[in-house]
């Protein structure tokens, strides 16, 4: 127990040392955007154990929830990036199956490599989303009606080409063992290999959110774009690499499926675009940008999972889960928004007390 | 004696046929306040977008220092030392102050291969800015900027275009929504970054604050520079009376009457 006592006032140093040492103080914590989807968390994780038992809590219960949300956190970091930066792309739902077509198509239907395979795969989702950005810069029109098109664009695409050139809708894909191994395997026959893949994204995307310059440059993009043009922000560029982050993220999901199940279907994918949306707002990133951290999408990514799957341990019938995820969603953007307002009026009340001292 | 700071000669600006600006001759000198007043519509804002590169002069000239310059984006304004600070601040409401100080500019450390935003340094020179500024309700950086009051903000902004080393200051209606003595305070501010030999473009229609602060005034109504006079030069009531058009409100006036 000694993380309790860290947290611990410094009740008996002086005055200089507080003002050195960083304080747990109540401000600080509704400062941070991932307290509300902190909160969620717990009260899912509660229920599903009170309600799952004990093969919620097992090692197979665990890794069901977690391979689902490693998936879906992959998408979901660049997602939420994008949506503080004030955006939304909903193509990650066809670049997913389209990375998937395109590496059993290259690898497996035309046996080449599978290196050229998966550079292929991702190249694709790199310039889909240069796609994306370059049209919203240019044109200038809302995000939503941007990727809403090139959803729709590009899964015609991947299921037109996929009949003409493979013949079908699906096709088998035989990874060498290598790539199986760092990109479509089971870790001790339960964890998916790409959690190791999503952790080292949570890694990077915490980096450039909260400790690089581009992330104040996200920030400051979500919270006034016309200022933060002002301030010498490259605002366009900004936007496309933050759309070809996205496009690189669902088509290296896409592309780890493909690996794992050995083969690829045109229709995979759909319910991630707004699955990614929904773990990105239950942790706690303002919809309309310049708000949100990479701690809170994560959390956030955990809860959606964990009841997507958690309803498989509990006696309830499967199609209840969509209702909690509803009423989640709400209470989380409640919730995300009054402990926003409390944060706010906190910088202002808390002085208060410090003039009269 | 010495050369003005910033010049604007014959300066034109239009929007395919619509004239928004003619001729505009203006100029303001280092630790020198110019007011810049006029009614909704006068061309203010277009004025200041010129001055702050988002728009290009349609004829006419600009020269820093007696250099004509050219601005090809807001970037390259601020190059120059120009910068501006809106009605409310420019800032971004749900950033910590210290993030906000520096958007743009951040400041970095290395952390082995990796460049690492300095949050410490960045918190402690904004809080040390505003401060100078007499802003000493702030302690902490690390909290949003959307807890300040609207005079706070416009300290904030100030004090982030003194610190970055802007020569001249273009203040876009600074006291607008301000009460009263949170407008004073922001008024105080704007003679202190006079004081340090900043040139500031002091743009309002409330003409008390503009005479009290003002060294060089300048009227513009429907796009033209009506008028162009010193401190003392002119009354209060004069200065009403140029920027509601003097005639125009004379008739409104004998219009009421005939109706009373």
């Amino acid at each position: 127990m000694t993380s309790n006592h860290t947290l611990a006032p410094h009740s008996g140093g002086s005055s200089a040392a507080q003002e050195a040492a960083p304080r747990f103080s109540l401000g600080n914590l509704l400062r941070r955007p991932e307290t509300g989807s902190f909160i969620g968390l717990i009260a899912v994780f509660v229920f599903f154990t009170v309600f799952g038992g004990e093969t919620f809590l097992s090692a197979s219960g665990a890794a069901s929830w977690l391979n689902i949300a490693a998936e879906l956190g992959i998408i979901a970091l660049p997602v939420g990036l994008l949506m503080i930066a004030g955006h939304l792309d909903l193509s990650v739902g066809s670049v997913i199956p389209a990375s998937s077509m395109t590496v059993a198509i290259v690898s497996g239907y035309y046996g080449l490599p599978m290196p050229v395979g998966i550079a292929a795969a991702l190249g694709l989702g790199l310039a889909i989303g240069l796609l994306n950005g370059y049209l919203i810069v240019r044109t200038d029109l809302p995000s939503f009606v941007v990727t809403l098109g090139t959803l729709f664009a590009v899964a015609g695409l991947t299921l037109g080409l996929s009949v003409i050139v493979a013949g079908s809708t699906s096709v088998a894909l035989t990874a060498d063992p290598l790539s199986k191994m760092i990109l479509g395997d089971f870790l001790g026959g339960k964890f998916e290999v790409i959690l190791l893949w999503w952790i080292a994204a949570v890694v990077a995307v915490d980096y450039l959110l909260s400790h690089s310059k581009y992330g104040n440059w996200i920030l400051a993009l979500g919270g006034d774009k016309v200022s933060a043009r002002n301030a010498g922000i490259p605002t366009h560029k900004l936007n496309i690499a933050l759309y070809m982050g996205s496009g690189f993220c669902s088509a290296f999901v896409g592309m780890c499926q493909a690996i794992l199940y050995n083969s690829a279907q045109v229709s995979a994918g759909q319910s991630f675009i707004f699955n990614s949306i929904i773990a990105v707002v239950i942790g706690g990133v303002m919809l309309t940008g310049g708000y949100g951290s990479v701690m809170g999408i994560v959390l956030g990514t955990i809860t959606f999972a964990i009841v997507n799957q958690g309803i498989y341990y509990t006696g309830f019938d499967a199609n209840w889960a969509s209702l909690i995820i509803g009423v989640l969603l709400l209470a989380a953007v409640l919730l995300n928004n009054s402990f926003r307002t409390m944060a706010l009026a906190q910088a202002s009340t808390r002085t208060k007390g410090k003039n009269k001292k | 004696m010495s050369a003005p700071l910033l010049q604007l000669t014959g300066v034109n600006k239009s929007f395919g046929p619509i004239d928004v600006l003619h001729d505009i001759n203006l100029e303001v000198k280092a630790g020198e306040i110019l007011c810049l007043l006029g009614d909704n519509g006068a061309g203010k804002s277009t004025l200041i977008r010129l001055l702050s590169g988002v728009h290009k002069p349609s004829s006419g000239q600009i020269a820093i220092n007696g250099k004509p310059v050219s601005f090809d984006s807001p970037r390259d304004a601020s190059d120059n030392g120009i910068a501006t600070v809106h009605q409310f601040g420019g800032t971004f409401p749900l950033m910590s102050i210290g993030r906000s100080f520096f958007v743009g500019a951040e400041p970095t450390k290395r952390w082995g291969p990796f460049e690492v935003f300095d949050r410490k340094r960045a918190n402690e020179i904004a809080v040390r800015e505003m401060r100078k500024l007499g802003i000493t309700r702030i302690t902490d950086g690390d909290r949003l900027v959307g807890g300040l009051s609207g005079g706070e903000r416009q300290a904030l902004a100030i004090a982030r275009a003194v610190h970055f080393g802007a020569s001249v200051l273009i203040l876009d209606e600074p006291t607008a929504a301000l009460g009263v003595k949170e407008a004073a305070h922001v008024l105080r501010i704007v003679l202190q970054a006079r004081k340090k030999g900043i040139a500031v473009i002091f743009i309002t229609h409330n003409v008390i604050h503009a005479l009290t602060v003002g060294d060089h005034f300048a009227v513009l109504i429907r796009g033209s520079k009506a008028a162009d006079f010193r401190k003392g030069e002119k009354t209060r009531a004069e200065v009403t009376d140029l920027m509601a058009g003097g005639e125009a409100m004379a008739e409104l006036e004998a219009e009421i009457e005939s109706h009373l």
